[in-house]
């Protein structure tokens, strides 16, 4: 007791500081831009400008400088023997090499942390690509059956009925409990004598499973957390959807004599279309990314319940290879982008969006 | 919610030939006059997620509720016989929890509402005007979503060394404020989106400022989606775990919730115990905050800016 009260003086004083400082650095900025752009070049973009400064200079800050950062760090050999305050790593560039012993100077000296993404192993064992597909699968199953499961259960709860509240409200706890519990409890349900499902196959006369030996079931016990916690986000956005529709389409479709099947695929299918594509595209980015539900569910064991975020953690982290993790993390970041691009120009996804 | 069907819709649903209701095809329809037997599958259908979502929270609150360390137990019920708050009193006394607490809403509550009005302003400016580099700066915006977790953590470790962040709040602060703000600005474009522009151009044509038409006019129509845009920064800068443990080292009295628990983990005795206890007292301000937001989740999460 008496450490907390001797602390909340200090931690307030520090917080309150730093808030006053973001606020008296915005202000800065904002005059800045106000002389600038308004007084002197007269733009007609002086006041979008000014709202976005503040968002800008952060991401700037946050995002942009630590990623150049990343992508000169991939090009270096850092590792934790080369690792310090003074720079004892340097850019893998064969300065030392003899010109007729390396083959090809790009990907062996350039750019080779990045070839060694796909020509050795990622981690002690495994290679890019069997990692990289394990993620497609980890991907898919899950984003198969966050919308497959969040479509269904918005459908039941967009009808008039008793107790709507109360199940949506239910329906979304997975959503509001810290991922870390949420993640940490499941796994204990996976424990071997003492979790659920192992107590219920032997009540039922089954044999108990191997959740955390039998890589198989180690991957199939991490989908199941993952769709149990990504279910209630889709719900919600169908529900958004669904009750954007107006009720005279299908009221039309009825005197029409159209089926329930019929409305469905004609009516509610198309209209939550533009719903639907941004919150898959989301969904499947966020799910490729997922790390606490592999990491706290896996623990770092089974190399292969690894995706490719673990798999770049473990790199960075556990093989304190900095430098190729860099590079890697590259190779991630651009197939995702590669996907997302693809995706919304098959789509036409987010045409109304930013336009 | 009103369950009594009208004389009309009585009058369709008996319309429809009996087994059509039951099939598969009856749940894609969204309507009402369904038969008894559908509604009492349906409900029966919802109790069952309900339950699932539920459980897991549960299980926790039942360790949480055993006494000692009688912690790994084949029983499933809910509510142990020999139910104590026993590891609630010791995490509250011997512990730090409650500094771990006050620390974490402390940097939240302050991180969230710097989120929230960084997102609004930019937001609004996406919405609004076509400037030069809108749509790059929005793909920008998208595109952040898709950098791993762990790969700015290596940047940022070792810039944070550089710059003299590690073991205070400064670095957490900044970071957390700014992390959301990519998803927000979406969230909060696509609602201002169907906020109709005539109302700010009548307000224009009256003299008003473009930040009196934002102020008056679009803040107050779009609470939904500001209460989302909270939401979402509240829970981010709450539950954070990697970049906490970065930045606040090993000073215990500076650390945040998450931080603390798991060194409940890292002792010579893991306290599962006392873990659990923790782990309810942290979620149950978050269900409170989620719960009563709920009214504005389903209206106020507008991904693609649907028009009915």
């Amino acid at each position: 007791m008496e450490v907390f009260f001797g602390q909340v003086a200090p931690s307030l004083k520090e917080v309150g500081s730093t808030i006053l400082l973001i606020l008296a650095a915005t202000l800065v900025l904002e005059l800045l831009l106000y002389l600038i752009l308004g007084k002197l070049l007269k733009s007609k973009y002086t006041v979008p400008f000014m709202l976005m400064a503040p968002a800008a200079v952060g991401l700037l800050f946050l995002i942009v400088y630590p990623l150049a950062w990343e992508f000169n760090l991939s090009l270096t050999n850092m590792s934790l023997r080369h690792f310090g305050d003074k720079a004892e790593y340097h850019w893998v560039v064969c300065q030392a090499a003899e010109p007729g012993t390396v083959q090809n100077w790009i990907t062996d000296c350039l750019i080779k942390n990045y070839a060694d993404v796909f020509r050795l192993p990622v981690l002690k064992q495994v290679n890019f690509f069997p990692v990289f597909f394990r993620t497609v699968l980890w991907t898919a199953s899950n984003v198969v059956c966050h919308v497959v499961f969040g479509l269904a259960l918005a459908l039941l709860l967009n009808r008039p009925m008793r107790g709507k509240g109360i199940y949506r409200a239910l329906i979304i706890l997975p959503w509001a409990i810290p991922q870390v519990i949420a993640v940490l409890a499941w796994r204990g349900e996976f424990h071997y004598e003492y979790g659920y499902f192992n107590i219920m196959l032997t009540n039922l006369g089954f044999e108990a499973i191997r959740w955390k030996i039998d890589p198989l079931w180690n991957f199939i016990s991490m989908v199941m957390v993952n769709v149990w916690l990504g279910v209630p986000f889709m719900m919600v956005i169908f529900l958004g959807g669904l009750q954007s529709i107006s009720n005279e389409y299908y009221e039309a479709a009825e005197i029409d004599g159209a089926s329930n099947f019929q409305k469905f695929r004609n009516i509610t299918l198309p209209l939550i279309q533009p719903v639907m594509t941004p919150a898959i595209i989301l969904g499947t980015i966020w799910t490729f990314n997922n790390f606490n539900i592999p990491f706290f569910i896996n623990q770092n064991e089974l190399e292969t319940s690894d995706i490719l975020v673990t798999a770049l953690y473990r790199a960075a982290f556990q093989y304190n290879r900095y430098g190729f993790s860099a590079a890697f993390a590259f190779v991630i970041f651009i197939f995702l982008l590669i996907y997302s691009i693809f995706y919304i120009r098959v789509t036409g996804g987010l045409k109304e969006v930013t336009e | 919610m009103n369950a009594t069907p009208t004389s009309a819709t009585q009058v369709q649903g008996k319309t429809k030939k009996p087994g059509k209701t039951m099939s598969l095809a009856g749940f894609f329809q969204s309507g009402r006059g369904d038969s008894p037997f559908k509604r009492i599958l349906i409900h029966l259908t919802l109790i069952i997620v309900a339950m699932i979502s539920l459980y897991p929270l549960l299980r926790v609150l039942s360790v949480s509720l055993r006494p000692g360390d009688r912690l790994l137990s084949t029983s499933l019920a809910i509510i142990p016989p020999d139910a104590s708050l026993e590891n609630y009193i010791s995490l509250l006394t011997d512990t730090n929890f409650l500094l771990w607490v006050w620390n974490s809403f402390m940097i939240t509550a302050a991180t969230a509402t710097i989120g929230v009005i960084i997102a609004s302003t930019s937001a609004y400016a996406f919405s609004r005007w076509k400037f030069p580099g809108r749509k790059a700066g929005l793909i920008f915006l998208l595109s952040t979503q898709m950098i791993p977790a762990a790969m700015l953590m290596v940047p940022i470790f070792i810039l944070s060394v550089r710059l003299n962040l590690v073991g205070s709040y400064r670095g957490l602060v900044v970071a957390y404020s700014i992390t959301a703000v990519p998803f927000s600005i979406w969230i909060l474009k696509g609602y201002y989106d169907t906020i109709p522009r005539e109302l700010e151009e009548a307000a224009l044509i009256d003299g008003a400022s473009r930040l009196t038409t934002f102020v008056r006019i679009i803040i107050p129509l779009s609470t939904p989606s500001l209460a989302i845009v909270f939401l979402f920064n509240f829970m981010q800068a709450w539950n954070d775990y990697l970049l906490a443990r970065i930045l606040l080292a090993n000073a215990s009295e500076i650390w945040t919730w998450p931080l603390g628990l798991q060194s409940l983990q890292d002792q010579f005795r893991t306290s599962w115990g006392q873990f659990a206890a923790g782990s309810i007292l942290v979620t149950i301000p978050v269900v409170i905050l989620f719960l009563y937001s709920s009214k504005y989740l389903i209206s106020g999460l507008t991904l693609g800016g649907v028009k009915g």
